[in-house]
């Protein structure tokens, strides 16, 4: 019944293992941008906060498809020679989902009230210290649930990443499925697989949710 | 010392502040009180530059606000400020609380900042609380530590910005002690604050804000025997 899935099983996990690695790239890439674009959105100069203002209304209005398609293109023209399709889906869904993880950064920096980083300055700090140890960590920790779901959304769509040939989980399958003909079977393990790990996912953001109650960062 | 001179603040048309002189010499209490929306707290923020002001000067220790070239975050340094709403740092322990400035802005190792932190705690009375969360502590327990956290930069100045006006009644005397132990031991302190049992305590200059203005100056007993303006007279009678 597993027959075509069994038969190519080394292939078709060596595909969700670059699932993950974009996953783990787009993810840590885009979180800590997502902290500085965030920090650029609160910022009071208007040298920083329009730049990056466009870039978030920008990207956040495009299809991610199209971002994808448009870096694996483009960035050969800029960077002189032909990337490879892994290095080019990194850094699209980096500058994409930093977009996404920026505004989530900045609604948590938000939450920060204005005393709470002028008690940090009166006591001498600088911007950058007072960012770094006082609004980055708080509004991680306000928004590690929303990041997590964020997370769980980069994770599934890292699947787009198929159109410029990546051989990911869902490309893997499709090569798979040219050969074998066993879309429902092969197709319905692919979503089992991201079902069973979005699922885990939802319910590590719901823990930590939870917790943050219970502390009253929340 | 501190020198306020003629300094006016405006947020769009609305003057918060205007025309205000005072001078707070090294040693000295000085207590700020008058109704809600007086200025008192927006003038405690431009002393050390967490608001800008308009016009006139402010020169701490001889150094000038208002010169572009002044190093806000260096002065800060020495003048510690404690907030009405605590602003502990949630996500941190009360001894990382203490030691967090000294080791990062004065560059302390990390044994020398805790060991600071622990005496600090010894003398606001709450050394059992080092490795507790700001949220497991009661209101009056947050205030030490955030005084404690102040004091531990070793600062020239303390202000105070109504450190005992979101405190239940009877956690507002803890905080008092620490803050008139504070200025008996020759802290130099400005307090906006209503206590005016502390006032009569350690104050050595009363002075009292309406409209963004300076209206009446003087010791306790010239402000409290003998007030000048009907504002004065109205808002004594109501904080009593």
């Amino acid at each position: 019944m597993f027959d075509a899935v069994a038969d190519n099983i080394t292939f078709l996990l060596g595909g969700f293992g670059v699932t993950l690695q974009l996953s783990f790239f787009a993810l840590t890439g885009g979180i800590a941008l997502g902290a500085l674009v965030g920090l650029g959105r609160i910022s009071k100069n208007k040298w920083v906060y329009q730049p990056i203002t466009l870039y978030v209304n920008f990207i956040r209005n495009l299809p991610l498809l199209l971002v994808i398609f448009w870096f694996y293109f483009v960035m050969p023209i800029i960077a002189g020679r032909p990337l490879n399709p892994f290095l080019s889906a990194v850094i699209a869904f980096i500058i994409f989902e930093a977009t996404y993880f920026g505004e989530i950064f900045r609604a948590g920096y938000q939450s920060i009230s204005k005393d709470l980083s002028a008690a940090a300055y009166s006591t001498g700090m600088t911007y950058a210290q007072t960012a770094r140890y006082i609004l980055v960590p708080i509004a991680f920790r306000r928004m590690l649930p929303s990041l997590i779901t964020q997370s769980i959304v980069t994770f599934q769509d890292t699947s787009l990443a198929f159109v410029i040939g990546l051989q990911e989980f869902v490309r893997r399958t499709s090569i798979v499925d040219n050969l074998e003909v066993r879309s429902i079977q092969l197709y319905g393990f692919v979503a089992v697989v991201f079902f069973i790990f979005c699922f885990i996912g939802s319910k590590i953001s719901r823990h930590f949710e939870e917790k943050g109650r219970k502390t009253g960062l929340l | 010392m501190i020198e306020i001179k003629n300094v006016s603040k405006r947020f769009g048309d609305f003057k918060v502040l205007s025309d205000i002189n005072e001078t707070v010499e090294r040693g000295q209490t000085m207590v700020i009180c008058g109704p809600s929306g007086s200025g008192k707290s927006t003038l405690l923020r431009c002393v050390n530059g967490l608001e800008p002001y308009q016009e006139g000067e402010i020169i701490v220790d001889g150094v000038s606000l208002s010169d572009p070239k002044t190093n806000l975050y260096k002065l800060r340094e020495n003048i510690g400020m404690v907030f009405q709403r605590f602003e502990l740092y949630p996500h941190m322990t009360v001894l990382q609380n203490i030691s967090l400035a000294p080791m990062k802005v004065r560059k302390w190792s990390k044994e020398k900042a805790q060991k600071k932190a622990v005496e600090l705690l010894e003398r606001v009375g709450i050394p059992e609380k080092a490795q507790s969360y700001p949220a497991n502590l009661s209101g009056g327990q947050q205030q030490r530590v955030a005084i404690a956290r102040s004091l531990a930069m070793e600062p020239n100045y303390m202000m105070f910005d109504e450190p005992t006006s979101a405190l239940d009644p009877e956690m507002i005397k803890e905080v008092l002690d620490v803050m008139i132990n504070l200025a008996k031991e020759g802290m130099t302190m400005l307090c906006v604050t209503h206590e005016m049992g502390f006032a009569r305590e350690v104050a050595d200059e009363i002075i009292f804000m309406d409209f963004g203005r300076i209206v009446e100056r003087g010791t306790y007993e010239e402000f409290f025997n003998n007030p000048q303006s009907e504002r004065a007279k109205e808002f004594l009678k109501q904080i009593l």
